[in-house]
């Protein structure tokens, strides 16, 4: 156990360790209250060991860091610190130098000796290897701050991730960290909790945006031997990955605010359900529990407080449906994840049968700061019913392609081309897709709708766990609607008629029009099957799988009907209505096309365009498999497909 | 999803028999923890045949039944061995979208073999999966524990011959 007080010593012990990276002032005040000289050619190295990064390496940036900085004496001046993702996957690895920020991208390992000697012993930034938009005409470093992808974004729950050591308590307790539990151990009695987060505005981050503050204020009254706190790390929505962020960059963060939710409903032990595909995340969270239980931060009696509460890992093992919280209550207590009718809802009798509340990763991560700077701070962002912040995934054809947190009621359009740096090779924005096989498509019509819950509702779609997946003009619509049906028939539990079935069914006649036999009567068949699937399905599963295929029927109808009418793909994906042709004026005759052909489907013709000297060549329809290898292989822009 | 059922003979050694009844033995007090047996019983044999989800069943005292219904229900566990390089294509939406179904058309074409398979010489096999997080990188695959990233279809090639 440890007593405020020492909570306290140990945030001033450890505060100059990471002083560095707290910006200008902070650092003056450090050095101000510090002997002269003590931060003197001091720096830290943060390189970012989130899965993005690490899939590219940046442990081998880590090594060799060690190894220079080993070779060179300079281990009392240089503190190398793997953290969490900053966000800007598309330019990893990344390594951030502080106090400057310098901000490189792309790093290599084979540049770390240099950036060892120029840098961090002769004081000049590589500027070359940084991130060009962090460097000025002049050639100083530009705050992080200043850069498009940074400048609109508001860190509430990612305010540790790409900061501080997740594999370290200390640091985590030097910014602040545990400071809300022991202000709510120690002042607050457990509904003042709830009033706080109630009062906040805070909705839940998974997708569906219930109110918090109401969720635990429906379990705190139910009289229980033991009550529980769930938290939702089955991040299951394809192209989501806000929480496994938080979870590898700031772990601590969720330990504390499930340690709080517990206090706040009269629950001791908590579980976090997290999939079995994020290792990384799993090894530092299960570090974090330890290092919590040994700074008694969790277990018996915390803070004097006379409360208990302790928590425990349970890996998913991939299946969506687990997703949905009695679903995921179910595979805890160790069975298939089918969900269960409701009422009684968790509240009342959720996991192992007793009084539950269950939230999201990046729910729980906002709860400490809320306690901290309290609710009006909280409820001073955002739009009216959608309070604070929300974490999104930008991935699919953009070119900032990483983790992003912006405040509520930020429009698409600045989420896209301001911080996402728009759609790269010259393509036009056609649609952002946003919750996963839950939600729908946003078209480009709508790019200035303000993204919160209730607007994305109004217009078909739904906020999701947030991920957002940018489409171009080579996107197909159609066989989008096909591959989230693919999913949802593939991951639909089975237990009730309407989702197994009815899902079917959709994905079946979406096949038939991709294939270019579908008929108009098909659509409206379409449009009235969604409806039924979505009133009559158990769980959020299913009565969320038609939105992909309503939401596009409604803003991209006209694709539906090339396919079904004119027997055409606008985009040209869906392969069976391609074909290939060849423009016999442009056309050299050089015969690439033929040799690359893997069924002899493409000959010589009797004509020569005026100019050249070999005959043209022309595909036979009747052979052709639409492989496009003719397309990629002509010099002469002479193949098209349509 | 349907699963494949290996009809290869199963192949145990008693170490991992012992090691299995190790797990057992700490996890047995708790039912819920069945799954993580299961998942631990994975990491030893690889794969979970039927020998071994009786073994399980029997030590954890639940129906073969239940075992085979959590088996079937997760895509995580796999009825039939994987190859000794598993070759997994993630299918995720922003991979999708940049080109992982072509990938993984290539690598069918390629190898002869569909998901969920292995190939005859035991070397490679093929699997889909869901989104691995590395978006950044999109499109990924990743053979064993190695991620490739922002991949073409051209570069399916290539990549075997680095296993070959």
């Amino acid at each position: 156990m440890k007593t405020v007080a020492e909570l306290n010593e140990l945030r001033a012990a450890n505060l100059k360790n990471v002083v560095l990276r707290k910006g200008a002032e902070a650092l003056d005040a450090a050095k101000a209250a510090a002997p002269a000289g003590a931060f003197d050619g001091k720096y830290n190295v943060l390189v970012c060991g989130g899965t993005g990064c690490t899939s590219s390496h940046s442990e081998k940036i880590v090594d060799a860091l060690n190894e220079e900085i080993k070779k060179n004496g300079l281990e009392d001046k240089v503190n190398v610190v793997l953290t969490g993702c900053f966000g800007l996957c598309a330019l990893g690895p990344i390594m951030i130098v502080y106090p400057e920020g310098a901000f490189y991208s792309r790093m290599d390992a084979a540049n770390v000796e240099r950036v060892v000697k120029e840098h961090l012993i002769g004081g000049k930034p590589c500027t070359d290897l940084l991130y060009d938009e962090t460097v000025a005409e002049d050639g100083s470093i530009k705050s992080l701050d200043e850069t498009d992808f940074y400048k609109k974004q508001v860190r509430v729950a990612l305010r540790n991730c790409g900061v501080i050591d997740p594999m370290s308590i200390s640091e985590y307790i030097a910014c602040d960290g545990y400071q809300a539990l022991a202000k709510v151990l120690t002042e607050y009695q457990p509904e003042d909790v709830i009033k706080v987060i109630t009062d906040s505005g805070l909705r839940g981050r998974g997708g569906g945006g219930f109110p918090t503050g109401r969720k635990w204020a429906l379990c705190a009254p139910n009289k229980a031997p033991q009550k529980y706190v769930v938290c939702n790390a089955d991040e299951g929505d394809p192209g989501a990955f806000m929480d496994r962020s938080v979870l590898e960059g700031d772990p601590h963060c969720l330990i504390e605010a499930m340690a709080i939710a517990g206090y706040a409903i009269g629950a001791t032990q908590g579980y976090v359900y997290v999939r079995a595909e994020y290792p990384i995340a799993v090894n530092r969270l299960q570090a974090a529990i330890e290092a919590a239980r040994e700074a008694g931060m969790l277990g018996k009696n915390i803070f004097g407080s006379g409360f208990d509460f302790d928590m425990e890992i349970r890996l998913g093992a991939g299946a969506f449906v687990c997703g949905e919280e009695t679903a995921l209550m179910t595979s805890i207590e160790g069975n298939r994840g089918e969900p269960r009718p409701r009422p009684p809802y968790p509240a009342v009798k959720g996991l192992f049968n007793a009084p539950t509340i269950e939230n999201n990763v990046e729910t729980f991560a906002n709860v400490p700061q809320i306690i901290l700077r309290g609710a009006e701070w909280f409820a001073s962002m955002g739009t009216e019913r959608s309070k604070g912040t929300k974490v999104f995934a930008l991935g699919g054809k953009i070119k900032h392609t990483g983790l992003v947190e912006i405040p509520m009621g930020t429009t698409l359009d600045e989420i896209v081309n301001e911080i996402g740096g728009g759609v790269p090779n010259g393509k036009k924005f056609k649609a952002a897709q946003t919750g996963g096989p839950s939600g729908g498509c946003i078209p480009a019509s709508l790019i200035n709708t303000e993204v919160d819950y209730d607007n994305l509702v109004s217009i078909g779609c739904m906020m999701g766990s947030g991920g957002l997946i940018v489409m171009d003009e080579d996107t197909c619509m159609v066989d989008m609607a096909k591959f989230f049906l693919e999913f949802t028939v593939d991951e639909s539990c089975g237990k009730c008629t309407p989702c197994r079935v009815g899902t079917k069914r959709l994905l079946e006649m979406l096949d038939k029009i991709t294939r270019g036999e579908g008929t108009l009567e098909d659509l409206d068949k379409m449009e009235e099957l969604c409806e039924y699937i979505k009133a009559n399905s158990l769980c959020g599963l299913g009565q969320t799988a038609p939105n992909p295929v309503l939401s596009t029927l409604k803003f991209f109808r006209d694709e539906y009907v090339a396919h079904v009418v004119d027997k055409k793909c606008p985009a040209g994906v869906c392969k069976e209505l391609l074909s290939y042709t060849i423009d016999k004026e442009k056309c050299i005759g050089c015969g690439v096309c033929a040799r690359n052909c893997p069924v002899n489907a493409i000959k010589k013709t009797d004509y020569t365009a005026p100019g050249h000297k070999l005959p043209s060549m022309e595909i036979d329809p009747s052979v052709c498999v639409k492989c496009g290898a003719c397309m990629s292989t002509c010099k002469f822009k002479a193949i098209s497909k349509g | 999803m349907q699963k494949k059922i290996s009809n290869l003979p199963f192949k145990g050694t008693a170490e991992q028999e012992a090691e299995l009844k190790k797990i057992i033995a700490a996890h047995k007090h708790d039912k819920s923890l069945l799954m993580a047996v299961m998942q631990k019983a994975q990491d030893v044999y690889g794969y979970l045949p039927l020998e071994v989800q009786t073994m399980i069943a029997e030590g954890m005292d639940v129906p073969t039944e239940k075992v085979y219904g959590i088996a079937t229900f997760y895509a995580q566990f796999a009825l039939s061995p994987k190859g000794k390089y598993n070759i997994s294509v993630c299918l995720g939406t922003a991979c999708y979208v940049k080109g992982a179904g072509e990938m993984f058309d290539k690598l069918q074409e390629l190898l002869g073999i569909g998901a969920e398979e292995c190939t005859p010489d035991g070397k490679f096999s093929l699997t889909a999966c869901r989104c691995i997080g590395a978006c950044g990188l999109a499109p990924v695959l990743t053979v064993n524990e190695e991620v490739y990233g922002r991949l073409t279809a051209k570069d399916m090639e290539s990549i075997l011959a680095k296993y070959n």
